[in-house]
């Protein structure tokens, strides 16, 4: 296992209190998997993210254990999870085409960044290069400003950026959401082959795009309303998914073949609720079908089939 | 680059032409006439006044129709002639402002340099430190918020009217010869320090709260963050923010470059300073047409260079103008 994520807590704090974004999440990632992490905005799946490397502005850490590569990471301290970060734990965040600073070279940013961290530059440039070009960007891009590049390229060039250094761990938050479909998949396809080649060991990839993920990920989790809900190897989240709240997702995307203004596109009813105080017993409650008396207690997380997870009173 | 600076000349060269012609017409839609304050000043005969009004118009050329006085403007401009002064009879306008300028120069440019660089120095302080930002913004606020002429006069009523320990008025020592000698200079540097201190601290508390709020913004932006992901120290974050903070800043400087002139020309009044500012103060009272163009004339290519050098900077320091020039994506 590449990583262990046992009970972790994280909230937000606003001014009405504790939002309970990620509430007790459990999991594991094998060496070379590639995890896909979906659920609908606003379900923690960001927060758990970005939690694994760095807590942002009003983000708190409450409870829960991180392991990665058989060691603790310290992401309730944000000084000690320094050294982690970029070697260890990397990410590709969710604005990419934001993230470069406007006023530095591409080349000039990497280097400063690599010799902050203590790293000589020398030694990594040229390996940076034939990374660049590996998703299709010429080495004269180091010499440009970010704004002279395309959103696709500075995404590219991150990707390459947040890699460099092979970590562990490459956290990929919504990198497809403001691409095209064209570019979507070869983006897609960029962070199998960086996993295939040994740049990054294993990867979580956070998007609310399933059909994105069908295609890439290796094991599939979704999450509603800072809990999980199942988790299980691509194919069966798509194919024999347990979990009411999986099989209307699943339902909801649409196929080809079928014409939609015969049929219509089937959606979830309501809204998750808010998780400032959210409800007990089963979070999906309001919104499931199949829901009784018995939901009104938390569902225990069950193996249904081996790695195949689910967290229902309905699926035992 | 090149087609950018021609036509920058151009948008200069037009403000210029507009802001003489206005700096010519001013003085004359002034109520009163130069020839009458002069006359007053002076006891003449019964009946004399008029041969002398005459006279004087003649001497001054104010007789001649209003567009031939305007022609002539622009030809004694050219050959760097900008006329008499009415009010010092019998000097060139050029050399009354000569004895003035340093003075002015002298006030304003530390005054607004130094304003700019202590104001973002501390705001951007105070962006990341707490105590600090509780007392540079209430502050900050309260000095950019004071007029200069209303600080100005504090000052000189702390300073000069209560301490006694610096002169009140004037810009040395009345009466004292001016040499290159050590008494002198000191007299210099005592009546130079009120005027600079107020135009100082108004520049400097608007200075800062402008770069604390910048830094703010940039280090909540996007790329802040992504540093902070990749584990870079605080340290290279900050230097990013700073830079990026005074982009804007830069521009600010170039807009107010006119306002603290405007500001230190009430400065020299309340101070009595003998610079630009008191000399317009008595061209005013004098109607003294020609003097009070000349000034004006020397405030607007004054402040027409510095918002050029602030144009050139911000090229070089910022990649964007120069991408956008050279016709690249954005």
């Amino acid at each position: 296992m590449s990583l262990l994520v046992d009970d972790l807590h994280v909230h937000y704090r606003t001014l009405s209190g504790d939002v309970q974004a990620v509430d007790g999440v459990s999991f594991g990632i094998a060496d070379g998997e590639i995890m896909g992490l979906a659920g609908e905005s606003g379900c923690g799946k960001s927060t758990l993210g970005n939690s694994l490397i760095a807590l942002t502005g009003r983000m708190r850490y409450v409870a829960g254990t991180v392991e990665l590569d058989g060691e603790e990471l310290p992401i309730g301290v944000p000084d000690k999870m320094v050294p982690y970060r970029f070697r260890s734990v990397s990410l590709i965040p969710q604005y990419a085409m934001s993230a470069l600073n406007p006023t530095r070279k591409i080349g000039k940013l990497t280097t400063e960044l690599l010799r902050s961290r203590h790293v000589d530059p020398r030694a990594v440039l040229p390996e940076m290069v034939r990374r660049l070009e590996l998703v299709q960007l010429s080495s004269d891009i180091l010499d440009r400003y970010p704004i002279e590049l395309s959103g696709g390229m500075k995404q590219r060039t991150v990707m390459v950026l947040s890699t460099l250094l092979n970590p562990s761990l490459l956290i990929a938050d919504e990198i497809t959401s403001a691409l095209d479909v064209s570019t979507q998949k070869a983006v897609a396809e960029m962070l199998v082959e960086f996993r295939t080649r040994g740049f990054v060991k294993s990867m979580i990839v956070i998007t609310h795009d399933l059909s994105i993920l069908y295609q890439i990920a290796d094991t599939i989790m979704i999450m509603y309303a800072g809990m999980m809900a199942e988790r299980a190897s691509a194919n069966t989240i798509v194919a024999a998914p347990r979990h009411p709240y999986t099989k209307m997702l699943i339902a909801s995307l649409p196929e080809t073949g079928v014409r939609f203004d015969e049929s219509r596109l089937a959606g979830i009813q309501g809204r998750p609720p808010s998780l400032l105080g959210p409800p007990r017993g089963c979070r999906f409650r309001e919104r499931c079908p199949v829901a009784y008396e018995r939901c009104a207690e938390v569902p225990p997380v069950i193996e249904v089939a081996p790695g195949h997870l689910v967290a229902c009173w309905r699926a035992g | 680059m090149r087609s950018y600076f021609s036509r920058k000349l151009v948008t200069y060269g037009l403000t210029f032409f507009v802001a003489v012609t206005i700096d010519w017409a001013i003085p004359r839609l002034m109520p009163g006439n130069p020839i009458q304050g002069l006359i007053a000043r002076m006891t003449l005969p019964p009946g004399a006044s008029q041969a002398v009004t005459a006279y004087y118009e003649k001497v001054y050329g104010l007789n001649q129709p209003i567009w031939h006085q305007y022609l002539s403007f622009w030809t004694g401009l050219i050959h760097g002639n900008l006329g008499q002064s009415i009010y010092v009879v019998g000097s060139p306008v050029s050399s009354v402002i000569a004895q003035a300028l340093p003075y002015t120069l002298g006030l304003l440019v530390p005054a607004i340099l130094l304003g700019w660089y202590a104001g973002n120095k501390v705001g951007a302080m105070a962006a990341r430190r707490k105590v600090l930002d509780n007392t540079v913004l209430p502050a900050g606020y309260l000095l950019t918020a004071t007029p200069y002429m209303w600080l100005a006069l504090l000052l000189a009523w702390v300073f000069g009217s209560v301490l006694r320990i610096l002169p009140l008025a004037g810009g040395s020592t009345f009466g004292m010869p001016p040499s290159f000698s050590w008494p002198f200079i000191e007299s210099l540097l005592q009546h130079w320090f009120l005027p600079f201190a107020s135009l100082f601290l108004v520049g400097f508390g608007g200075w800062a709260i402008g770069m604390r709020n910048v830094i703010i913004y940039e280090l909540e932006a996007d790329y802040a963050h992504y540093l902070e992901a990749l584990g870079a120290p605080q340290r290279l974050i900050r230097r990013y923010a700073f830079r990026n903070a005074m982009l804007p800043q830069i521009t600010g400087l170039a807009l107010a470059i006119g306002a603290v002139v405007a500001g230190a020309l009430v400065t020299e009044i309340v101070f009595a300073y003998p610079g630009l500012g008191s000399l317009v103060f008595n061209a005013i009272l004098n109607s003294d047409y020609f003097l009070l163009q000349g000034i004006f004339l020397f405030i607007i290519i004054g402040v027409l260079i510095a918002n050029f050098v602030v144009d050139v900077v911000y090229v070089l320091v910022d990649p964007r103008t120069r991408i956008g020039m050279q016709g690249g994506r954005t």
